[in-house]
């Protein structure tokens, strides 16, 4: 399909950003996902605002000894950063096992982040979708809903969130920084991503025109151990099926931090609290592995064709625990 | 090399639009060229105008861009909607760069853009301004093949041969970053160029073999 026509200009600067995007024009960062959803005519922007010229394009320490990621750094910048692959394994690794080297390359960390479902009926302008047209209704819910989500749904929408460095953002616990017109506010990546609710297109907690600066990732005690598991339909260049993201410090042999998050099973990269509580104050071993992998699906509520998420899931987590905090 | 162009191009032409459906010649004249190593010249006219009258009664936004392709510098206007790919196929004749999905998905229409691996298919050619494009027919020295379009022929590393402008394209990428310490990492840093006719074995061999030479 022919994208609809949109004027396009280039901002050299943030406030030049915002004006334009106060003029109702839309950014685009490495347009993977917006020139996409433009060809298939979900998106119709009627004026883009090309932000790559930004200097938002950082990865630095912070003085705590966490991490921030300008909003414009490539996916494979990212992942590359000595930095990223020192402190957090688990954002390096969800990021190579994302998407291709080329769209990596291209892709930034703030666009990922913004990314809209792969739900092939939001896809499909034909299709009844109440993220895309609310009110319309929802397909997937007696579609083909193979790769939907199990948590977090509604009534109104059960399509998954498609990131998998989101899922490490949500298990680390990162905030987005977000500038606008009133200047500057932090948000908890937990608040940032939205449950659809009665509302399927509202995806995310950013106001009109305000623009994403960075994500930070706080500091965790160390030594940190952290990883990612993705489980997807081929090898690789696929959406998750199931994913995990683990972090551990364990000092004289107890557990003190436990961050977990799953991907592939909710409306948003699902953070595994009871999982995550269930570790902290113990002993690695096989047995705690499996008990606490045993609470990840914990009100899942599967749908007709996907029946299998719930095990495989738990399964999923299981393994990464066992990798990332040893066999024992 | 320096040969300069300006150009005006319509607005870009998508094949759903059965008045931009390209003959026979054009197609076959596309898949010939192994790898696309024959260089096709000039700017494409007629045939790929589409929509004209539509565009003359309201002219859809259109962009002044400058870039360089293959090393040649190219000064055009276009339509805002236009791929890279639509650029380089349609606009510029450089056909050797395919379209499988269009969306991202398979890789067939991997360039360099200011030396690293791109989707043409998902680059707004508007947004290229004084970028350096590599395409597939700007990779031999002259003559001389470069050292992966070799190893694609000695491996025998197509069939149909359409994914592979892509796979060529994508591989002096892979190689460029370093990802090629096994068959196995090849693979992986490989597997956004998807292959049809299944010649995986072969186009991971002719990688290493280009990447061991170095
Ligand atoms: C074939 C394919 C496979 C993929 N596989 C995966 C995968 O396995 N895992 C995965 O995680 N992702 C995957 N992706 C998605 C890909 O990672 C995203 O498309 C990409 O990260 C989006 O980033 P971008 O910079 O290209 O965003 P853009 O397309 O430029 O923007 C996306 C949205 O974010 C907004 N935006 C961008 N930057 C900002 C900012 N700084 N502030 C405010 N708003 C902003 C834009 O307005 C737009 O609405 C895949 C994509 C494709 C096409
Ligand atoms: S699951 Fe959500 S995105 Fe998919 S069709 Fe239903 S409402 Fe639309
Ligand atoms: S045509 Fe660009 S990735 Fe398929
Ligand atoms: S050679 Fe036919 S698709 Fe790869």
């Amino acid at each position: 399909m022919r994208p609809s026509c949109f004027s396009y200009t280039r901002a050299s600067d943030t406030r030049e950003a915002l004006d334009a995007a106060r003029r109702g024009g839309r950014y685009i960062a490495g347009g993977t996902t917006l020139v996409d959803l433009m060809r298939e005519t979900v998106e119709r922007p009627e004026s883009l605002i090309d932000i790559s010229g930004l200097p938002l394009r950082e990865v630095r320490a912070t003085e705590g000894g966490g991490l921030r990621i300008g909003a414009l750094v490539r996916m494979a910048e990212a992942a590359a950063h000595p930095k990223a692959r020192a402190l957090y394994p688990v954002i390096a690794e969800s990021l190579e096992l994302s998407a291709s080297a080329q769209l990596r390359n291209m892709a930034t960390i703030g666009g990922n982040i913004m990314q809209r479902t792969r739900c092939t009926y939001f896809r499909d302008v034909t299709a009844d979708c109440n993220k895309r047209e609310p009110g319309s209704g929802c397909a997937a819910l007696k579609g083909h809903n193979r790769t939907h989500a199990i948590l977090g749904t509604s009534d109104a929408c059960v399509a998954t969130h498609p990131s998998d460095v989101s899922v490490a953002f949500a298990a680390l616990e990162a905030t987005v920084h977000l500038l606008g017109p009133d200047g500057e506010r932090r948000v908890p990546f937990a608040d940032f991503l939205l449950r659809p609710g009665s509302t399927p297109h509202r995806e995310q907690a950013i106001r009109q025109g305000e623009l994403i600066t960075a994500v930070e990732i706080p500091a965790l005690p160390r030594p940190l151990k952290s990883g990612y598991l993705k489980v997807r339909d081929r090898q690789s260049y696929e959406f998750a099926l199931t994913s995990a993201a683990v972090a551990l410090h364990v000092r004289h042999g107890v557990i003190r931090e436990a961050k977990v998050a799953a991907g592939g099973v909710g409306t948003v990269p699902w953070k595994l609290t009871t999982v995550e509580r269930h570790l902290v104050g113990e002993r690695p071993s096989a047995a705690l592995w499996a008990a606490a992998a045993d609470k990840a699906a914990d009100g899942a509520q599967p749908l007709q064709y996907n029946r299998f998420k719930p095990e495989l899931l738990k399964r999923t987590v299981e393994r990464q625990l066992r990798v990332v905090g040893g066999m024992k | 090399m320096s040969s300069e162009s300006v150009s005006a191009v319509p607005p870009p032409a998508e094949p759903d639009d059965p008045s931009s459906a390209p003959t026979r010649r054009t197609f076959i004249a596309t898949t010939t060229a192994v790898g696309g190593v024959a260089v096709a010249g000039g700017v494409v006219g007629g045939s790929f105008l589409v929509g004209s009258e539509e565009a003359a009664a309201a002219a859809p936004p259109a962009s002044r861009v400058s870039l360089r392709v293959n090393g040649a510098r190219r000064t055009v206007t276009v339509d805002n909607r236009t791929s890279l790919l639509d650029l380089l196929r349609e606009h510029f004749g450089l056909t050797g760069s395919k379209k499988g999905c269009n969306a991202g998905a398979c890789g067939a229409c991997t360039v360099l853009v200011d030396g690293q691996r791109h989707n043409a298919c998902l680059t707004l050619a508007v947004r290229l301004e004084g970028a350096e494009v590599t395409t597939i027919e700007g990779l031999a020295d002259g003559d001389e093949l470069h050292p992966l379009q070799q190893a694609f022929i000695d491996e025998d590393a197509f069939q149909c041969g359409y994914c592979t402008p892509g796979q060529i394209m994508s591989g002096v990428g892979c190689i460029k970053e370093g990802h090629t310490d096994s068959p196995e990492e090849i693979r992986e840093w490989m597997s956004g160029n998807i292959c049809r006719c299944g010649c995986y074995v072969k186009i991971v061999r002719a990688v290493e073999q280009t990447a061991g030479r170095k």
